[in-house]
């Protein structure tokens, strides 16, 4: 996908990049300064080094023969090739020898280092070849040669020295192979950052292209996706970067959503089924009742089958909503300390008429310090259903029929263990469907009840952060409610 | 043991009930029903109409849709209840939860009734909350034909018969007699004697009710506690 410049500068890599080339521009652009200034300062401190020899070598002369030998030795050095600066000065600042040729007025009233542009005669090598070739005297070609010069004022760095008879002398070198050793090796770092500047710039373009064109891939992708192909995936390179890290996270998410999808498909298939038999069931009720003639007795018995029919909808329709919403997320909100033995003994106590009635032995043992963060009414619910449950299928049992409810804590957890000695779930498959919506297990069938008991109950202990499990008992099933220890704060 | 049809039995006193309701015909069809229990009922279209008139008006209870245009129901009840109307009032709302219940009992609902609801637990619910027959909360002993509850004592007798209760049937039996007279239904018991506000899912409330009747009712020849089909239960001499 071709992108517009703007376009291009909208992406956070071409934002990113721009930043870093501007501290790179900064950085280099401060060690450009540091690199020269650094050479420039030894290559002064060289040079300084060079004129103090050449002073103890011309002290020397001075010494071993006084002010001839120094003038001597002065005029031999300064006709040499590539020569330092010398003058020798009368008292009163006058030129007396030396390749000096002008200075600025007050140089030489001031003893020590000074560094200023001079004029001065320059003997260079190929010159002097030449003269000597050509036959010529030296004197004449030197006065021309110096006059070339003349125009220039070289920058140089020269000491003043007093002789000790009063006389000035001045001992300098020329800056400028010091100056356009600087002025290389600032063109070559310029050139070098100039030349990684375009490469990086280069790099950027192809790299961060190629992120935008995988970027594009992904939001095509995602879009067609949108678009209702809920099977459609990201491509993942292999490459195992962080595109295809993230590329893998959102298929993960997407079978995810897939899934839940899938889920919500089946619950409304399911609730289609569980509500519109019994809604059918009224309808065909009143139908018939409204369609023959008959006694006012029968209108009524009608009306009472329409109603009850009706309040199990009822229960039905706000099961499915509270599943709903306890599946949707999970409230700290409602969350007190709830005291797990009191409801164990709440319950029981409840149940335990119904479950007399029905030839069931119940029992209780209840570890009474346990307690966990939650909702009283939601556990009391989840609980309740269980137990119903279990009162119901343990009536066909071939011992006396019992149910148990022990409340305990093992490693890490709080247990809530409902068992009945009936013949439970054998088949694990089955177990594992059991706490699906609407799911009733054939034979169960004959047993009254809308089949979302155990949803609704796993639903609460997913609420909880805890777990419902179901687990073969000897005989009969154990229903597990699992609580996470409560963290004392 | 006795039955008795919901439609046979009426309420004792009639009572005048502001309904206060944005679907005119959920309004309409609790207008008919209460009339048909015997009851006077207004009704209010929207919150704003609704404060008004239970400001202005005496009523015996409120029953308050809690969703509404123009201004909630919550809302409504708390600034009544601010300028000390006490009406006593049922909410009617189709958030069920636990949390929702307790926002509208906190914002000053005496009763919570989720959506959707029989009219039969709608009707007693209102005649529990008839504030002029809640004055039974002060008194020590409760009296129902020749039943007798002492509350401080935890006695029962009928008769001369003392009767033994568990403590559990003691307050099945507080419960229904400071009621006496009036439709107590399945999930009222739960909600009032257990502290749970959920369905029931099987006969356990049925269970209890029919072990206490027995121990109330056994060795004497007029039945006291009745069963009302289609609603529930009422103690009645």
């Amino acid at each position: 996908m071709a992108l517009s410049l703007p376009a291009i500068m909208k992406t956070t890599a071409a934002r990113l990049s721009a930043l870093y080339l501007l501290l790179f521009a900064l950085c280099a652009m401060l060690l450009v300064f540091y690199m020269t200034s650094l050479s420039v300062r030894m290559l002064m401190t060289q040079t300084q080094e060079t004129i103090n020899d050449e002073v103890l070598g011309l002290a020397h002369a001075y010494q071993r023969g006084g002010l001839p030998m120094l003038v001597r030795v002065v005029e031999q050095r300064s006709h040499q090739p590539g020569a330092n600066l010398y003058l020798i000065a009368g008292v009163n600042g006058e030129i007396l020898t030396g390749n000096v040729q002008s200075l600025e007025p007050g140089v030489l009233e001031t003893d020590g280092w000074t560094k200023r542009p001079f004029t001065y005669r320059r003997f260079g090598e190929g010159e002097l070849e030449r003269l000597r070739s050509e036959g010529t005297g030296p004197g004449q070609a030197e006065q021309e040669n110096a006059v070339q010069d003349d125009d220039k004022r070289h920058n140089a760095i020269a000491v003043v020295l007093r002789l000790p008879n009063r006389m000035i002398m001045l001992v300098g070198r020329d800056l400028g192979e010091p100056e356009r050793f600087r002025d290389i090796v600032r063109r070559a770092l310029v050139l070098a950052l100039g030349m990684m500047a375009i490469g990086g710039l280069l790099i950027w373009f192809l790299v961060g292209r190629a992120a935008l064109r995988r970027i594009d891939n992904v939001s095509q992708a995602s879009r067609r996706i949108m678009g209702g192909d809920l099977s459609g995936r990201l491509p993942v390179t292999g490459a195992g970067d962080e595109f295809d890290r993230l590329a893998e996270n959102l298929n993960a998410m997407l079978a995810r959503i897939a899934t839940l999808n899938e889920g919500l498909k089946q619950v409304s298939d399911n609730i289609a089924h569980d509500l519109k038999t019994p809604l059918t069931r009224l309808r065909n009720r009143a139908e018939a009742t409204l369609a023959g003639k008959h006694k006012v007795a029968d209108y009524r018995e009608a009306l009472e089958a329409t109603i009850g029919e009706s309040d199990q909808l009822i229960k039905t329709f706000n099961a499915i909503l509270m599943i709903s919403r306890m599946e949707a997320g999970h409230s700290s909100e409602s969350m007190v300390l709830v005291d797990l033995a009191a409801t164990v003994h709440d319950v029981v106590e409840l149940y335990e008429p119904a479950a007399e009635e029905a030839g069931v032995t119940l029992e209780a043992s209840a570890d009474e310090s346990l307690s966990v963060n939650g909702n009283r009414e939601l556990i009391g619910q989840a609980l309740t259903n269980i137990v119903d449950n279990a009162i119901k299928y343990s009536t066909d049992s071939t011992q006396n029929p019992s149910v148990r409810v022990v409340l305990e804590k093992t490693a890490g957890e709080i247990r809530l263990t409902v068992s009945d000695n009936g013949h439970g779930i054998p088949d694990e498959a089955d177990r594992a469907r059991a706490t699906e919506r609407f799911v009733r297990l054939e034979k169960s069938r004959s047993q009254p009840g809308s089949g979302l008991g155990l949803s609704l109950a796993k639903a609460i202990m997913k609420f909880h952060n805890g777990r419902l499990d179901l687990l073969p008992g000897d005989p009969g099933l154990s229903v597990v409610m699992s609580f996470p220890e409560r963290q004392d704060d | 043991m006795s039955s008795i049809q919901s439609g046979e039995i009426a309420y004792n006193r009639f009572m005048k009930i502001l309904i206060i309701e944005d679907d005119r015909e959920t309004a309409e069809y609790l207008q008919k029903a209460f009339a048909e229990a015997g009851h006077t009922v207004h009704i209010a279209g929207d919150g704003e109409t609704g404060f008004a008139l239970a400001d202005a008006g005496e009523y015996d209870v409120m029953v308050v849709d809690r969703m509404m245009p123009r201004r909630d129901g919550l809302s409504v009840i708390a600034e009544l209840r601010s300028r000390g109307n006490t009406t006593p009032a049922l909410i009617l709302s189709a958030l069920g939860q636990v949390d929702d219940r307790v926002t509208g009992l906190r914002a000053g609902g005496d009763d919570y009734l989720t959506k959707p609801y029989a009219f039969s637990e709608l009707l007693a619910r209102v005649e529990v909350l008839d504030r002029r027959a809640g004055a039974k909360e002060s008194e020590t002993v409760y009296h129902v034909g020749d039943l007798e509850l002492d509350r401080l004592s935890h006695s029962v007798r009928r008769a001369t018969v003392e009767i033994i209760l568990q403590p559990r049937e003691f307050r099945l039996l507080e419960y229904l007699m400071r009621h006496a007279g009036q439709v107590v239904t399945r999930t009222m018991l739960l909600e009032n004697v257990w502290d749970y506000h959920f369905d029931p899912q099987t006969n356990v409330i049925d269970v209890h009710v029919s072990r206490l009747r027995g121990k109330i009712e056994k060795g004497f020849d007029k039945p006291i506690l009745h069963t009302v089909r289609g609603a529930g239960y009422m103690l009645k001499a």
